[in-house]
């Protein structure tokens, strides 16, 4: 009884958000399981997960900049057309001016930059509710990209295309598998090894008990068999494929961006805005300063999604990025962001994001069609939404937190003061 | 007292929630027509049981019976409890401020004629609801274009829209200035001259003294006692042993002040409006704080002292016009609350839930946010530093949480502001503008929040002390300034205080005599 508590404890505890993922982490390994069962195990096969992979990253991509500019407490809806107009100028460049392909790249994120800039001023500086200056941004760009690019397709050199279907290179010994995949992997596990280390010492520094070493162990354990798992499937693909490379570039962002939210000033200051921009002002917050920066980062990140798309379909067209927003924006709300800003993290909103890649893949693994795709995605996103809503309605955190409630009597922790507590205008936050 | 008919009795009321025994076998006898008022510190459990008995905990999520009107009542929600004429009114208003006054009495309960909302006889009812509680306004007026006071009445007249037979009001004064409490006051005994039973929530106690006929005290879930005011010969003091159950001898620490020179002076300030340019909310003032002193700025409701303050601390309201500050010796510029920070300004504002916390944050977050350049070694935050720093805090400060990862948004009033007040503390500043605070906080932590000011001033800082309580200005501060209309109009010392000379120049555009 006293592990389960502790095991409880440690996995789902803390705060709401934190229950909330690990409920779709959950959610993610239920549904990868019944999908591997559902399609005879194809799923999992090594050339379906690097196609899943590739055909996500740049969704993924956009999923990390649209977390940050849902914690502001705004929204990005033009970051597919920002996608499509950055994609086709990127193409132009390069078969029309002949600029090298890395020189291309650079263009690309400076037009993102650019298009950023441009959206961010009339958000902090004029006032603009982001959801009107992207609703006309959308409008904008893909109305640019098609008027550059005469609505038809321009194709990309060989080059450029590896950042969107290029893979991690076969190097040494013959091993049957593919080296560089798997030093990635040994690398990953290191990486966790060593973080639930740094965590452990932190704990013990701020004098609050770490968590068992059963535990720690148990959860080391697992995160390295799944890398272990994943790493061999990625090396094990079809001669010529490995990890692809988009999904390194995804990984680096992943972690780049998680550190800043996490643990830099500046990302802390976006949450201070989104939970409460008035008291954020008067504690020395640049209020416009952050918000130009979400609104701009954002469109390097649908820059960089863009050109990645282009590569990987080794063409620029009219219909690129065409409902990126939505997906973007589901995979944030599906990964426990609040609608009202202020609460949500950079994993949740991957797991999100591979939540419904996984749903959309095994769908059309079985053959239905993409008509029965969007109505079961659609009533996902609602269902996983209200659930949590619903349970935060009853004072419950999480669907694993209410199920471990018969477990918890003796644990008489929370809530510190409940008449107060409840006297708070609570936010009205889609998260749990 | 005891032959009169008792219209409502909670027996034994028990409630938990998980983990905390928030009510256990509170009892609360109230009798018709009178005015019953309801005392405790904050978490004591005063509004728990409002909720038992209002129905937004429905009959069956607690333990005991409550009677009302001579039978047993199961509310199962608000509505319920309203068909049965009894109204709460919160501490935060229920109102729509973009509605009138008389769409917003009417609201959820509109007269109609023939499907459609009659809007000639609403406000003919309005007017006369209006006149039952003494609101003289256009029953069109926006709820936003009148002051707080008046929208406290236009709350109770919608109460009367539901026919109420029994009143609670939840602190009901706490935002209110002096002369609007006063006519609140005044209307409640003119509602107990005409039977209407009112219970009444606060923590300020010489209202409660004045007004109560009967009180009970709840602590700590439980009920303490039931006292008869005029029976009993109940005064402060008595109310305050029964509270915290113990003898508060004095509501202000002991101090003796270690006054400096000056060090922030602040010349000629004029700000005009953020939005109608022609008002001027500062008139053309200047003040001096001296190190180690305890300034006080006394005034009515709207006569700019948080404007003031706020358009000191790094131009965070209004349009700034001129005026100069010098902070010692020097003149400094203060474009942005950063800039006001880095020059060791540090503002509690009189709001901590809207604008002083973000409340989805948890006390470590919170007391690092104004300085996280304090916790960061190259733009990285450190952890380990900013627990430490939170934790430090926490038991220097005596901050009720169990661990400071505990969200701020689940402490208590008085809680929060120690959290506030930390936050502030960890800028290092030199002047620190205190707005109001010790709003809506129970006498315990309200001496407890004295004793920190007073350590504050006696590390050398300047403070001042924006309140709306005369006893608290004149308990606390050193010198006392006083404003009227966006001017300052007098300057008193310690020794010279009293309500009475306070008032008559927060009231008059008169200069008094300065030193």
């Amino acid at each position: 009884m006293s592990r389960l508590k502790d095991l409880q404890k440690n996995l789902f505890g803390g705060t709401t958000s934190n229950a909330r993922q690990f409920g779709m982490i959950f959610t993610l390994v239920a549904i990868v399981v019944l999908f591997q069962i559902l399609t005879d195990g194809l799923t999992l096969r090594s050339d379906n997960l690097i196609a899943l992979f590739q055909q996500n990253s740049y969704i993924l991509i956009l999923a990390i900049g649209m977390l940050m500019v849902i914690v502001a407490g705004h929204i990005d809806l033009s970051v597919g057309s920002v996608a499509a107009f950055a994609g086709i100028l990127v193409a132009k460049s390069m078969t029309e001016w002949d600029l090298p392909w890395p020189a291309a790249i650079v263009f690309g994120l400076a037009i993102g930059a650019a298009i950023g800039a441009w959206q961010g001023f009339w958000v902090a500086y004029i006032g603009v509710p982001a959801f009107i200056v992207t609703l006309a941004g959308m409008l904008l760009f893909r109305g640019g990209n098609q008027f550059i690019g005469n609505a038809s397709t321009v194709p990309v050199p060989e080059g450029f295309r590896e950042i969107g279907s290029g893979f991690l290179p076969e190097f040494g010994p013959n091993t049957g598998y593919n080296n560089a995949t798997l030093l990635l992997g040994l690398a990953a596990a290191l990486a966790v090894v060593w973080r639930e280390i740094q965590a452990r010492k932190t704990r013990r520094a701020m004098d609050a008990d770490p968590a068992p070493m059963w535990i720690s162990i148990l959860r080391m354990a697992i995160m390295v068999g799944v890398i272990a798992f994943a790493a061999l499937r990625f090396a094990s693909g079809r001669v010529g494929t490995s990890f692809p490379i988009s999904g390194i570039i995804l990984l680096v962002l992943v972690i780049a961006y998680s550190f800043y939210t996490r643990n830099t000033a500046g990302g802390r200051h976006i949450y201070a805005v989104g939970g409460n921009s008035r008291a954020a002002e008067l504690s020395g917050v640049k209020l416009k300063r952050v918000n130009f920066f979400v609104m701009m980062n954002m469109s390097v990140l649908a820059a960089l999604a863009g050109m990645i798309f282009v590569a990987r379909s080794a063409a620029s067209g009219p219909q690129d990025g065409n409902g990126w927003e939505l997906d973007a924006i589901a995979a944030v709300f599906i990964g426990g962001a609040a609608v009202a800003g202020g609460i949500g993290t950079i994993s949740g909103s991957i797991v999100g994001g591979l939540v419904m890649a996984v749903l959309n893949n095994g769908l059309q693994l079985m053959g239905v069609g993409t008509d029965r795709v969007q109505i079961i995605k659609g009533l996902v996103l609602l269902l996983a939404v209200a659930i949590d809503v619903y349970n935060k309605s009853q004072g419950r955190f999480s669907i694993i937190g209410s199920l471990m409630r018969p477990f918890r009597r003796d644990d008489s922790a929370p809530p510190a003061s409940p008449p107060d507590a409840e006297r708070e205008p609570a936010k009205a936050a889609v998260s749990g | 007292m005891s032959d009169v008919p008792i219209l409502l009795e909670m027996r034994s009321i028990t409630k938990e929630f998980p983990g905390v025994k928030a009510l256990s076998d509170v009892n609360l006898v109230v009798r018709a027509g009178e005015i019953h008022a309801i005392c405790g510190e904050n978490g004591a459990g005063k509004s728990t049981l409002m909720k038992v008995l209002s129905g937004v905990y429905p009959h069956g999520t607690y333990d005991g019976k409550i009677v009302y009107q001579g039978s047993e009542s199961k509310f199962s929600d608000i509505r319920a409890s309203e068909n049965a004429g009894i109204v709460i009114i919160h501490q935060e208003l229920a109102l729509i401020p973009g509605m009138s006054i008389a769409e917003n009495i009417f609201l959820g309960n509109e007269p109609r004629k023939r499907g459609a909302i009659d809007w000639k006889a609403a406000n003919r009812m309005a007017l006369d609801l209006m006149a039952r509680v003494g609101l003289e306004e256009d029953p069109d007026t926006l709820i936003k274009d009148i002051g707080v006071g008046k929208q406290q009445l236009v709350e109770i007249a919608k109460a009367f829209a539901k026919d109420v037979k029994l009143l609670i009001l939840d602190e009901p004064t706490a935002a209110l200035n002096e002369a609007d409490s006063k006519h609140l006051l005044d209307l409640l005994r003119g509602f107990r001259s005409r039977g209407i039973t009112s219970i009444m929530i606060s923590h300020k106690l010489n209202e409660i003294e004045a007004i109560a006929d009967q009180i009970t005290i709840l602590r700590d879930g439980r009920t303490v006692e039931t006292l008869d005011v005029k029976a009993d010969g109940v005064d402060e003091d008595r109310i305050v042993r029964g509270m915290v159950g113990r003898e508060l001898s004095s509501r202000f620490p002991d101090h003796t002040p270690k006054i400096g020179d000056v060090f922030f002076e602040v010349r000629n300030w004029n700000v005009r409006h953020p939005i109608s340019a022609e008002r001027q909310v500062c008139k053309n003032e200047s003040f001096v704080v001296r190190r180690g002193e305890i300034v006080g700025f006394a005034g009515l409701m709207g006569a700019g002292r948080t404007e003031l303050a706020m358009s000191v601390f790094g131009r965070s309201y209004g349009v700034f016009e001129s005026g100069t500050i010098i902070k010692d010796g020097k003149e400094i510029v203060l474009k942005s609350v950063a800039d006001a920070i880095d020059n060791g300004l540090a503002y509690v504002s009189e709001d901590r839930k809207a604008i002083g916390l973000n409340l989805l944050d948890d006390i470590k977050t919170s007391t690092v946010a104004a300085k996280l350049s304090k916790i960061s070694h190259h733009g990285v935050l450190n952890e380990v530093e900013e627990y430490q720093a939170a934790e430090s805090y926490r038991k220097e400060l005596r901050t009720k949480a169990p661990t400071v990862d505990e969200s701020v948004s689940k402490l208590s009033g008085g809680n929060q502001q120690k959290v506030v007040l930390a936050k502030w503390m960890f800028t290092d500043p030199d002047l620190l503008i205190l707005d109001e605070p010790t709003r809506g906080i129970d006498v315990g932590a309200k001496y407890e929040i004295y004793g920190i000011i007073q350590r504050l001033a006696d590390q050398g800082k300047g403070v001042i002390v924006i309140s709306s309580e005369l006893p608290e200005l004149i308990g606390l501060c050193d010198r006392i300034y006083t404003v009227f209309e966006g001017a300052i109009t007098g300057e008193i010392a310690r020794a010279d205080a009293t309500p009475e000379t306070l008032m008559k120049q927060m009231t008059s555009t008169k200069k008094m005599a300065t030193r």
